[in-house]
């Protein structure tokens, strides 16, 4: 079996679910309780906390667990909203988020707030002048995603955080869920940023499980009200074997960062120069600095994606249509469509996407797998 | 820079006559204790420095400890020589290029101990100054004032380079002053005076009263983990657990609001009073600071320490909260500090106390509770450890912790 649908998801690492195990059965207590219980399971909270914090190079207080990416993403953009109405309505985004940005904003629509939506290019980045030309006085929050889940895109943070230092007052959020464990950490500790999503499934932790970085002296309003926990800004219960789960998958997923990541850009680039050659496949990935090391998106021309998925997976190979979210509805890629790729074209997108357990073996294994399929759709395609 | 010592320079004790050896002495073996899991270094203490030979351990995670240890004015990382004026050139030109960076001040500063080597000090500051500012032209030569000094000394066994001189932490080496008791709370005043007595030398032991079930065993635990904070600065240090419980209860009982806490502070000392004869100390130290709460009125003081005659030593007495706050957060114990546990002395806080005590009815309402039965009973309860630095005490199950995370 390979498996390159990473983006989708990643396989929990071992000690990473027996670390959950083990919290789960010995840490059961509720890290609110006052007796002995309670404080061996806040020990390991705040222990967890502290290491996500280091592993960050940030402050402790600065890291709230969350139920994943999805949940970060609402709370920072409906949570700037409710916090900062009084200050404007205007929020700025791009035309390539995760629908858990893109739907937010929406909903923010239908109560009468109003969002620009950057366009892209054909890389599929956006134009840092269009977002200076965006910003208003009542601009109070951007969100721009780190690294575009579909074709794997690079957005030029470091530009819109040079144009953001003349609005301090203004939220920059960054949708880290694809960033992490990519070689990306410089250009996540820019200091201009104040929020960034990341999920603990992406980077082999649990389900279900995720944190925000929120800079300190930032206000967000809470989404989830209740007990307190998380100095009050977003309550329940904490999901102590997941959070535990997490802080080790992060660890793990960070050590030696640099060699997993030259391994999975030599899998991308060795694919890369393959598919290159083939007059119908159409690239929509780039395989240089502006692009993730993990995501390659191509087309072979007149074949559905969703074909290509399955002629794959008959070789015991995994990959998928572009999102997995919205691969099932059948949509086109959104961020295909941004990038002015006419829907014929859109229609025929896959996406492999790595992790640092693949191997340079499964890529030549890949590529006997594609060969055979390349000529196997020949019959329809000339 | 693979550096082969570190030469240590000795603080106010250069000045101290007679006691000379003694103080070197107590430095070298304060500096051996708080680099105890070390075992590849050699100390070579010398009349004016102390050398620590490196035989290969991280200089870095050395001079981290180093700068805990009070008795240091600063210290320097160094590398020695063979005596070999070319090998002294070249690394001296590998140093400074290390730190260079356009328009850089320095000078060089050479002593020789061996006054047969074929230079003499002025030669040898000029041979290098010419060959510095050759290999790195954009080097400005200061004598008054420079941002780096690279000091060379000659010595018969070699010549050693450094350019950086780190400052310690001051003070007096721990143990030279004396032996003395600190009634540790848990709040943020009693480790701040605690810091500041072992910074004169003292050898500190810690007195903690705890009164289950009113005070928690986070409260004691939390107090372990404030000692473990500042016990770097000593080694180790002795922690003395009293149990208060009954005390209090007799003195809630018997003992008008009022003067509730004047009675259960003058118990307290006399308590501490004795354990101090016991371990042959000479004075007791707390976090009392003038004024700031009621209990620290001087009308307060002058009713509380009528039990004894032994010296209470007050060092942070003259300091504003925010001075203190300064002070702990610099040595970390701030943060612990201000965790919401209930201790010994917030228990029974009354609602109204008197700020200004009357001596007379002090010793009168005392005769209402059985002084020294009280005592004897809380002397024979105490329980005695030894903390080390880096132990942790809120959280029990940290060994489990780590694996998990």
């Amino acid at each position: 079996m390979i498996y390159f649908d990473n983006s989708a998801t990643t396989a929990a690492a071992p000690e990473v679910l027996a670390t959950y195990q083990k919290v789960s059965e010995d840490f059961w207590g509720n890290p609110s309780s006052l007796h002995a219980l309670g404080n061996k399971a806040d020990g390991l909270l705040q222990a967890s906390r502290q290491q996500i914090a280091d592993l960050m190079q940030v402050q402790p207080e600065e890291i709230y667990f969350t139920s994943g990416g999805t949940e970060g993403d609402n709370w920072v953009i409906k949570g700037t909203a409710i916090a900062k109405r009084q200050f404007g309505k205007h929020l700025i985004t791009t035309a390539i988020e995760h629908p858990a940005v893109k739907n937010s904003m929406a909903q923010l629509e239908q109560l009468g707030f109003d969002v620009t939506y950057l366009p892209v290019n054909r890389q599929g980045m956006i134009d840092p002048a269009d977002l200076k030309a965006a910003l208003r006085s009542d601009t109070i929050l951007v969100s721009i995603m780190g690294v575009n889940n579909e074709i794997g895109s690079i957005q030029p943070l470091a530009e819109a955080a040079q144009i953001l230092a003349d609005y301090p007052n203004v939220h920059f959020h960054v949708d880290a869920v694809q960033s992490i464990g990519k070689g990306l950490m410089d250009l996540l500790k820019l200091p201009r940023i104040d929020f960034l999503s990341f999920s603990a499934h992406k980077f082999h932790g649990p389900r279900g499980m995720g944190f925000l970085y929120a800079k300190k002296g930032r206000q967000l309003a809470p989404l989830l009200t209740g007990g307190g926990q998380e100095h009050d800004w977003r309550s329940g219960t904490e999901n102590l074997p997941a959070i535990a789960g997490m802080a080790k998958a992060l660890r793990l997923v960070l050590a030696d960062e640099s060699a997993k990541v030259a391994r999975q850009q030599a899998i991308k680039t060795k694919i890369y120069n393959h598919l290159q050659e083939k007059p119908k496949v159409t690239i929509f990935s780039g395989n240089d600095a502006h692009f993730a090391p993990h995501i390659l998106c191509f087309g072979i021309a007149g074949v559905r994606g969703e074909t290509v998925v399955h002629a794959f997976e008959a070789h015991d190979i995994y990959i998928s249509t572009t999102s997995a979210c919205s691969s099932k509805t059948g949509e086109i890629s959104g961020t295909l469509a941004a990038m002015h790729v006419p829907d014929k074209v859109a229609t025929s997108a896959v996406r492999i996407s790595l992790d640092e357990n693949n191997t340079l073996a499964e890529a030549d294994t890949f590529i006997k797998a594609f060969d055979q399929i390349y000529q196997r759709f020949e019959i329809i395609n000339s | 820079m693979e550096y082969t010592e570190i030469m240590v320079r000795y603080g106010e004790l250069s000045t101290k006559g007679k006691n000379r050896r003694t103080f070197i002495d107590r430095l070298c073996g304060n500096a051996k204790k708080a680099l105890h899991d070390f075992p590849e270094l050699n100390f070579h203490p010398k009349r004016d420095r102390l050398h620590i030979v490196l035989n290969g351990a991280d200089s870095q995670a050395v001079m981290t400890r180093l700068g805990l240890v009070f008795g240091i004015q600063s210290f320097s990382p160094s590398i020695r020589l063979e005596r070999d004026m070319d090998l002294v050139r070249k690394t001296a030109v590998q140093m400074m290029t290390e730190q260079f960076r356009p328009g850089l001040t320095f000078k060089v500063n050479t002593r020789r101990s061996d006054h047969n080597f074929e230079m003499d000090t002025n030669e040898i500051n000029a041979d290098l100054g010419d060959t510095l500012l050759t290999a790195l032209p954009e080097l400005v030569v200061q004598v008054h004032n420079p941002e780096v000094t690279l000091r060379v000394e000659v010595r018969l066994d070699g010549i050693y380079l450094s350019s950086e001189t780190i400052l310690g932490a001051g003070g007096l080496p721990v143990g030279t002053a004396g032996r003395g008791m600190l009634m540790l709370s848990g709040g943020i005043d009693s480790p701040v005076a605690g810091y500041l007595a072992m910074k004169r030398g003292v050898d500190l032991q810690m007195v903690h009263f705890f009164s289950p079930p009113y005070t928690s065993e986070k409260a004691l635990a939390k107090a372990k983990e404030l000692t473990a904070k500042i016990a770097p600065y000593a080694g180790s240090l002795q922690f003395i657990e009293v149990p208060f419980t009954k005390i209090q209860e007799e003195i809630k009982n018997k003992v008008p609001e009022g003067y509730l806490m004047t009675v259960q502070r003058r118990m307290m000392l006399r308590i501490t009073d004795r354990i101090r004869a016991m371990r042959r100390g000479l004075a007791i130290f707390n976090g009392e600071s003038l004024g700031q709460v009621a209990s620290q009125t001087m009308e307060s003081m002058v009713a509380i320490n009528d039990v004894t005659t032994t010296p209470i030593l007050r060092p942070v007495l003259s300091l504003d909260k925010n001075e203190i706050i300064k002070i702990a957060k610099d040595i970390d114990t701030f943060d612990l500090s201000v965790m919401p546990f209930e201790d010994c002395c917030t228990i029974f806080a009354p609602p109204a106390l008197k700020t200004r005590p009357n001596l007379d009815r002090t010793r009168h309402y005392e005769t209402l509770i059985d002084v020294d039965g009280l005592i004897e009973a809380a002397i024979a309860g105490i329980q005695v450890s030894e903390i080390k630095p880096g132990e942790h005490y809120l959280v029990q199950d940290q060994a489990e912790i780590n694996s998990l995370l």
